[in-house]
């Protein structure tokens, strides 16, 4: 089947090829037959990709050691959901699962808009094709990065998926993030086709909306996956530790966000032309740069996957596009000026350019930060790095200042407010604000986080805001036609689904926002030694490490330490068993013996959690084990010595047989560890947190994505037909009076 | 004031504030960041106040646990008689122990490196699978091999 | 046989996407004018715009004062983008 998958991936990159050229020359000829065949042949790409994905994903099915990549990362003991999965945890796997989006993707927007933008459609298709040949390129001629490289002699058995990856949050993260950044390609083809052709008018951002739109929304479940993934899998208990590759997923989010919003105006008012075109191409560079950054270890990180062969390579496209698109954006400049300018700062294009600032600002400051290690080196010669509280000091006071005009935006009109009017719509939100203000410094220690306060009170404007805004419409609607509050709110929103959908995004992010800061200024964490019978008190939690216990999962070659800890807190009592598991080492030191290695490599914890509406009760607990090293090394001494020497000519009857043996009497003494480490406890170390209002961080985010994707959801037909009606006929009075 | 003017001085004061912001910016990083060291240089007493990374081996039997905080001393990579006592609480890696290369970051206070909190990264010794498999005293255990 | 198999869907493929350049494909992909389009666009966002306008009015932002005058510029811009597409489809059907 190697065989099939490599041609497939040699047409494609075949395809890709020719449907840049076709393109191009078509869009510099005119002629629409080389246009067609440019688009077929994407649609081809698409094709051939999808049987190389398949390909490869039915030898991870199958276990299909003669592929390296499957031998690699997979292994017969991986549960079948993480076998398919770990094509993305690879470098090659990754690559083909970029080049097969972008196919799909621009597949489905050739395909979509195959009637329309006759001069910005084949340079788009042509940008299209150039990052295909990019990608399919790369696995075919960087070291290690082909899917299809085959083992001779197929091992019997595979390396097995990275413990950290067997996590079902981490199973779609990748695909997540991964689409969202492939997805801006979109908007970005198009835009360099527009600038090409000068056609920067509306359309060619009607048409690609929906795809940075649902990019947006890829991204933002990506990011979120990856939070709730580190604070439920991770030992350190947090959910965001600005650490290279998180920043390397939030800076194109920013700049996409930025970019949602500034289209808005051009669409409008046909103003901030000049942004979109730098924001989009900003995004796309980001989303460049943080596919390089997972995949070069060019910055220390837990994610670091070592050097890689790509960096480069990558890194050299993110610089063409930064370049090439940049000069384009300055040769057009006079088509990109505005005869419009913005009329008052109290306008919504004026706090939409506020907002572009703002997004900007943050990205400026996490790429900043995070590329610090680098820069620095080039300046003073020595590596320095810049850890969380530094992002924190700089991105709290902008994060402040966007929630609070998410707020100022929904409430004021485009082109100029009402002088009267101004007053009338602020005065609930800015009531509600200080009497929240005035609450939570009376009731609470709220005062002595002046960043988490203010934080609180500019959420609460926007919340109250955007509340006002929906009950108004409503109210307007009932006056109108009658029927209920709530049939009018499901009116309101089927009228104008993109407003409020964007109004509900509005609300998650404030909530997302409460959560953060509440989460972050009042933690309260604590490391604690504990021995089986041991108590501690955190807040008002009553905490006992009743017992330890122990468990082996043959099938995942597993061992895992556990603890019961018994809580109780206001007469009601509840348990909580973090564990930490061990794996048989194939990703630890090749020098330790057998029952070692268990401890040698990663191992995963298991937090232990209980979450709630006001707070999280969070524990993650780590045995020591140095006690028991001197029996380990006495246990795996008596193991090596009944390992045969297996010579060249491969193992002999005997020799197989003294080697099941030998993995039989490891399991034996992995089972005796496990039955002396609950009879026998060692001294725990506990880390136990109490992270008020997480889980609204969750929520927020939900109800972000939900937003967005009401937002996206197109109109039926019938319906924009029908209200396009409705303006020409009014209208048409009027042409026939002028 | 007519509009251009007025566009003219919001210009200004947008670009203002950016470059003091970026003067801040640039400038608080370079005096809140880690430098990269190793233990000797650390040591030789020609570094200042801030904090540190310091990257180096764990001395073999220098590790004491108590409760939760933890003391050991950390050696160069290249000379292992310089040897650095560091002071750590927090989240210690699983692969902490003696003899491997770590990564920890705190301030010199009277010759001992005080870590910040959960600031420990240890280096896997074989962290890349591809490499554990190109090594030849590497076992791989496999239960099925009955000839299949 | 996996080469056999590769041959096929490689020719057929390429048969697919050469198609359109052979003779006797018929005619290419019926395009927009991007004129039209160009207009198209804008005068579903002008129509937005009114919508958004009166929208506004409603929610009480825009006093009625404010909003006849936005309203009308508005209206005299998208006529304008009316009398525009009409003249560029006539331009066409003269062609």
């Amino acid at each position: 089947m190697a065989g099939l998958g490599l041609a497939c991936l040699i047409a494609a990159l075949c395809a890709f090829g020719y449907a840049a050229v076709a393109a191009f020359h078509g869009a510099r000829t005119g002629d629409r037959r080389w246009v067609d065949s440019s688009r077929r042949s994407i649609y081809a790409a698409a094709g051939l990709l999808s049987v190389c994905v398949v390909v490869v994903e039915s030898a991870f099915a199958r276990s299909d050691f003669s592929f390296e990549l499957v031998a690699l990362h997979s292994s017969t003991t991986t549960p079948t959901l993480y076998k398919l999965t770990a094509l993305w945890g690879s470098q090659a796997g990754s690559l083909l699962l970029w080049a097969f989006v972008l196919s799909v993707a621009a597949s489905a927007v050739l395909f979509a808009t195959r009637h329309r933008h006759r001069e910005v459609a084949p340079y788009a298709t042509a940008v299209l094709g150039g990052l295909g040949v990019f990608f399919t390129g790369l696995m075919l001629f960087a070291d290690g990065a082909n899917p299809f490289a085959q083992l001779d002699p197929a091992p019997a058995e595979g390396n097995g998926l990275n413990p950290l990856l067997r996590h079902p949050a981490m199973a779609i993260h990748p695909p997540m993030l991964y689409s969202g950044y492939v997805l801006f390609s979109i908007p970005f083809a198009f835009a360099i086709g527009a600038l090409i052709t000068r056609r920067l008018d509306a359309s060619w951002i009607r048409s690609t909306r929906r795809f940075a739109l649902l990019a947006w929304i890829f991204l933002s479940i990506g990011i979120m996956l990856g939070a709730r993934w580190s604070y439920s899998e991770l030992g350190w208990g947090g959910y965001w530790g600005w650490d290279a590759v998180e920043n390397a997923s939030l800076m194109p989010w920013l700049t996409g966000t930025a970019f949602l919003h500034s289209i808005m105006v051009q669409e409008r008012r046909g103003m901030l032309k000049v942004w979109n075109v730098s924001l989009i191409v900003g995004t796309f560079a980001l989303c460049l740069l943080g596919t390089f950054l997972v995949r070069s270890g060019i910055l220390e990180s837990i994610h670091a996957f070592g050097e890689s062969t790509v960096g480069t390579p990558l890194l050299i496209l993110v610089a063409a596009v930064l370049i090439g698109s940049t000069a384009l954006i300055v040769s057009r400049l006079d088509d990109l000026r505005s005869a419009r300018r913005i009329e008052s700062l109290a306008s919504r294009e004026a706090v939409f350019l506020v907002n572009n600032l703002l997004l900007v600002g943050l990205a400026l400051v996490i790429w900043w930060g995070t590329f610090f290690p680098l820069i620095s080196e080039a300046l003073t010669g020595t590596r320095s790095s810049l850890a969380a509280p530094w992002f924190a000091d700089y991105t709290t006071p902008l994060a402040i200042l966007l929630v609070l005009f998410t707020g100022i935006g929904p409430l004021l009109a485009w082109r100029k407010i009402s002088a009267g009017a101004a007053l009338r719509i602020f005065a609930w939100p800015l009531g509600v604000t200080v009497a929240v203000a005035a609450l939570l410094v009376a009731f609470t220690d709220a005062a002595g986080e002046p960043w988490a306060l203010a934080m609180f009170c500019v959420a609460a404007f926007a919340l109250t805001g955007l509340a006002q805004e929906f009950a108004r419409g409503a109210a307007g609607l009932r006056a109108l036609n009658g029927g209920s509050y709530v049939s009018a709110l499901g009116r309101l929103m089927g009228r104008n689904r993109r407003r409020y959908g964007g109004y509900i995004v509005h609300a998650g992010i404030a909530i997302l926002f409460i959560a953060v800061a509440a989460s972050s200024s009042f933690q309260t964490s604590r490391d604690v030694r504990l021995m089986p019978g041991d108590t501690v008190e955190v807040e008002d939690y009553t905490i006992t490490y009743a017992e330890p216990s122990a468990d082996i999962d043959p099938e995942e070659q597993k061992l895992t330490f556990a603890a019961r800890l018994d809580v109780e807190r206001d007469g009601k009592s509840f348990s909580l068993s973090p564990s930490r598991n061990y794996y048989s080492g194939n990703t630890g030191d090749p020098s330790a013996g057998p029952i070692r290695s268990f401890f040698e490599g990663e191992a995963t914890s298991e937090v232990g959690r209980r979450e709630g509406a006001s707070e999280d009760l969070w524990t993650a607990m780590q045995p020591d084990l140095e006690p028991l090293d001197p029996l380990i090394a006495a246990v795996d001494r008596r193991l090596l010595r009944r390992l045969p020497e297996i010579g060249p000519e491969g193992p002999t009857p005997e020799q197989i047989e003294q080697m099941r043996e030998f993995a039989n009497a490891q399991g034996d003494a992995i089972e005796r560890l496990a039955a002396l480490y609950v009879a026998n406890p060692l001294p725990v170390t506990f880390r136990i947190n109490v992270n008020p209002f997480v889980i609204w961080l969750w929520v927020g985010g939900l109800v972000a994505v939900a937003g967005a994707l009401i937002a996206a959801w197109p109109a039926p037909a019938a319906r924009r037909r029908r209200v396009s009606d409705v303006y020409a006929a009014r209208l048409a009075k009027e042409l026939g009076r002028a | 004031m007519n509009p251009a003017r007025k566009r003219q001085i919001r210009l200004v004061v947008a670009l203002t504030a950016a470059v003091l912001l970026a003067t801040a910016l640039v400038y608080t990083s370079f005096n809140a960041s880690s430098e990269a060291k190793s233990p000797s240089e650390l040591l030789s007493g020609a570094v200042g106040d801030g904090t540190y990374e310091v990257y180096g081996k764990v001395v073999p039997g220098s590790i004491k646990r108590n409760g939760a905080d933890m003391t050991f001393e950390i050696a160069d990579r290249e000379n292992p008689s310089v040897k650095l006592p560091v002071e750590y609480t927090g989240q210690v890696p699983d692969p902490f122990r003696d003899g491997r290369e770590v990564i920890v970051t705190g301030r010199l206070v009277d010759g001992t490196l005080v870590a910040e909190k959960d600031r420990l990264i240890t280096k896997c010794p074989s962290k890349f699978a591809a490499e554990a498999e190109e090594d030849p005293e590497h076992v791989i255990i496999d239960e099925s091999l009955d000839g299949s | 046989m996996e080469i056999v198999l590769a041959l096929i869907v490689v020719a057929a493929l390429a048969w697919f996407v050469a198609r359109p350049l052979l003779p006797g494909a018929g005619r290419s992909v019926a395009t927009e004018d991007p004129r039209i389009a160009d207009l198209e666009a804008r005068k579903e966002a002008k129509y937005r715009e009114i919508r958004d306008a009166e929208i506004d009015r409603e929610q009480g932002k825009l006093s009625p004062k404010d909003w006849a005058r936005v309203d009308a510029e508005l209206r005299r811009e998208a006529i304008e983008i009316l009398k525009e597409l009409d003249r560029v489809r006539g331009e066409r059907t003269g062609e």
